[in-house]
């Protein structure tokens, strides 16, 4: 069993929670400044942004906008690991020497696991290049080509309802990959070993020991559980209390929730994307603890999620997204003319908008933090849950 | 709409603006009637060629200049509008010179168009001597129905087909109206080069010195070239955005196709020589695996071939000021053409502009 490498990550948790929830502080090899957890990825499309233009990057909160997710199947039969060399690997190859990359093969809307194809040689997944069959060679080669900060070994995903059977021998494959690719691990880039298991808590348990026994740092993958929190905390449970979690596919506000309660620290999600595609813009308030205690009936029966700005109602307002914030959607342009981008289908439109969704999802993880250290997170969860659930009971009461 | 003023992105440096040999001189504006908001400045010429300085209520840019088409309220830059844009939903509406200039008046750009009848370069027939007088009688409509003349600048529409007889009725009737400037329309849609750049060449020769002339849709590199040669100063067109979109980035060798299975192994910048944050940062392996693919790949390219646009229109004004136009035309044209097979329609344009290409 090979450890990877020395020193390309240091991890260290500064604040405890009552519960599991934990403010940490991540320094990553290509990253100049240290960043704090729980964070949020962000998505990429083979490096970049779906929308938002490289020079507008910096505009973005940093460092928490410093952690990009990639996908390596991105790459497939669309880049050479030869041509990726060449070019230095990511970092280089995209010009982006302040961010820090995490690659993992999962993207929640390209590339998703085909579990039904995959057989003991390799993972399925169905990728913009159609479905591929990835084996753990093939899987490192992209891996060393792309140099990422951190990145998570090969796993054999299956959703939650498969037989006993095909869930045990997801577990099997994974283990046996994870010592496959750690065999291959390039020169840098912290490892995280994949965990799955499905609803299986025992799985899970196994899965993330044998992980653990590895020391390296836990994956894991959040695909709809009926009973999350229990299985979430046998992964957590079994896994160093001292290493960062990771987990793929909890992506909207009360499942990361659910994630930080459970101890896991880096989030990759789609709901920035989702949202800017359904022309949605995230208007929540963050300040949820101050809020909230000052004026409760503020905020009942309407819907501070979010707005959508192909509404017509939306036609003259000349006012930004949310007002004060500090993007440079909110900073340029109004509510007006995004609705206006977005009924002549605009590409812009989706621009400003992941710009802006981008930076207060980053706020909201930035409160999370805060929530934190200020050993105030459950009262946190308890405030955000409830404006949820505010909104639809009132939006019930007036249906009635 | 919030609107905050640009700063000029075209290489202000007033060491370059030291160079002007003694057989140049500067043309001064006289103060113009129709409108006192803006002043060009002909800073210099090359026979028919001008560089020019236009100060706008909100921009201060040199011509020639290319200006970026911003449809629907998108990528605006200099702020020129026109409405001559059918409705978004597709239906079909008659527009008034007054609605037009009223819509203008409301929109608040610097440079605003007169409603002009167009038709296609194609056309033959009286309908183009009727599109043409039409013409005429609507810019006086449009004068008497502009509020904003203080701080929007109407330019006239020449237009009269391919027609020297009619397009010369039409110079002399809009110069009658003594306005800011002047756009010579109903081009740049299939006509054949070799007419196309008679058009040009007639209207410039007869269209006052001291006026911007604005070609509409244009256009290729080389029509900008070649316009600029012929004394036109500013254009505007499609082409780099749309282009970009179909995976093809504007170089000095002409257009370089990022779709094409070359490029996947090719670690060079889409253009070596470019200073664009594209071409200093990605290689053109990287641009095609976005392409077709990713909307990145549109926006990376749309913002080179923007910069190429703009960076030639700098290189124009330049070298005109420089008094180093000829050597700058034969360097383009040697590097798009490296056989020496200029288009026959280049050298007779460039005959009429006595611009010596003979060495390339």
């Amino acid at each position: 069993m090979t450890l990877a490498f020395p020193v390309a990550m240091k991890f260290a948790v500064k604040t405890w929670s009552n519960g599991k929830a934990r403010a940490g502080q991540l320094q990553l090899g290509s990253c100049p400044s240290p960043m704090e957890t729980p964070a949020l990825l962000l998505s990429t499309r083979k490096g970049l942004p779906l929308f938002i233009s490289p020079d507008l990057l910096p505009d973005l909160p940093y460092p928490d906008s410093a952690l990009l997710h990639v996908s390596p199947l991105h790459f497939v039969e669309t880049m050479s690991p030869n041509i990726i060399s060449k070019l230095g690997g990511l970092n280089q190859m995209l010009g982006l020497h302040r961010h820090a990359f995490a690659a993992f093969p999962r993207d929640s809307v390209q590339c998703l696991p085909e579990f039904d194809s995959s057989n003991k040689l390799g993972a399925s997944f169905d990728t913009p290049s159609g479905r591929r069959l990835i084996k753990p060679v093939d899987y490192m080669e992209l891996i060393c080509s792309l140099k990422p900060s951190l990145w998570a070994t090969l796993a054999d995903e299956v959703p939650g309802w498969v037989s006993d059977h095909r869930n045990k021998a997801s577990v099997d494959r994974t283990v046996k990959w994870l010592d496959d690719c750690i065999s291959q691990s390039p020169a840098s880039g912290a490892v995280f070993g994949a965990i799955v298991g499905g609803s299986d808590k025992e799985q899970r348990k196994r899965c993330a020991l044998e992980v653990s026994k590895r020391n390296i740092s836990g994956f894991g993958f959040g695909e709809s559980m009926d009973d999350r929190p229990a299985l979430l905390n046998e992964v957590t449970d079994h896994l160093p209390g001292e290493r960062p979690r990771l987990i793929s596919g909890l992506g909207l506000p009360e499942e990361v929730l659910q994630g930080v309660a459970a101890g896991i620290d880096l989030f990759d999600s789609s709901y920035i994307y989702h949202l800017t595609l359904g022309g949605f813009a995230l208007t929540f308030p963050l300040d949820l603890l101050n809020l909230a205690e000052e004026f409760p009936e503020k905020t009942m029966g309407i819907d501070q999620s979010k707005i959508n700005l192909k509404a017509t109602v939306y036609r003259k307002d000349t006012g930004p997204i949310v007002e004060g914030c500090v993007c440079y959607t909110c900073r340029n342009h109004t509510r007006a003319y995004i609705n206006h981008l977005l009924n002549v289908h605009e590409m812009l439109a989706q621009i400003l908008l992941e710009i802006h969704n981008t930076h207060h999802y980053l706020g909201f993880f930035q409160a999370i933090r805060s929530a934190i250290k200020e050993d105030k997170f459950e009262r946190f969860c308890d405030m955000f849950l409830q404006k949820r659930r505010d909104h639809l009971t009132a939006a019930v009461a007036v249906g009635a | 709409i919030t609107r905050k003023p640009e700063t000029s992105n075209c290489a202000p440096a007033l060491s370059q603006r030291e160079f002007l040999p003694a057989y140049l001189h500067c043309i001064p504006l006289s103060p113009p009637s129709a409108s006192a908001s803006a002043s060009a400045f002909v800073l210099a010429r090359f026979n028919r060629a001008r560089a020019a300085r236009m100060t706008l209520p909100h921009f201060v840019c040199e011509t020639p200049l290319f200006m970026p088409v911003g449809t629907q309220g998108v990528l605006k830059r200099l702020d020129v509008t026109s409405s001559k844009h059918s409705p978004v939903d597709g239906s079909p509406m008659l527009l008034t010179p007054e609605e037009s200039i009223q819509i203008q008046n409301k929109i608040g750009a610097d440079i605003i168009m007169a409603l002009d009848d167009v038709v296609k370069t194609t056309t033959t027939g009286p309908r183009i001597g009727e599109a043409m007088y039409r013409t005429i009688r609507w810019i006086d409509r449009c004068i008497a129905a502009h509020q904003r003349p203080d701080e929007q600048n109407l330019f006239a529409i020449v237009q009269g087909g391919l027609d020297p007889v009619l397009r010369d009725i039409c110079v002399k009737a809009l110069t009658k109206r003594n306005l800011p400037g002047y756009a010579i329309g109903g081009l740049a849609g299939g006509e054949d080069k070799d007419s196309f750049w008679r058009v040009v060449a007639q209207c410039t020769a007869a269209l006052p010195e001291d006026k911007p002339r604005y070609v509409m849709g244009v256009g290729y590199p080389l029509d900008i070239v070649v316009c600029s040669a012929l004394g036109a100063d500013m254009y505007d067109c499609v082409y780099p955005t749309r282009t970009a979109r179909f995976g093809s980035a504007l170089t000095p060798e002409g257009v370089l196709k990022l779709r094409h299975k070359a490029m996947a192994e090719d670690t060079r910048p889409v253009d070596p020589t470019c200073a664009c944050m594209v071409c200093r940062t990605y290689s053109r392996a990287y641009i095609h695996s976005l392409v077709t693919k990713d909307a990145m790949g549109s926006q990376l390219l749309s913002y080179h071939n923007l910069y190429y646009m703009l960076q030639l229109s700098r290189d124009l004004h330049y070298s005109i000021i420089q008094g180093r136009f000829p050597e700058f035309v034969c360097d383009f044209l040697k590097k798009m053409f490296p056989n020496g097979d200029v288009p026959k329609w280049v050298c007779n344009a460039m005959e009429v502009a006595e611009i010596d290409i003979g060495a390339c």
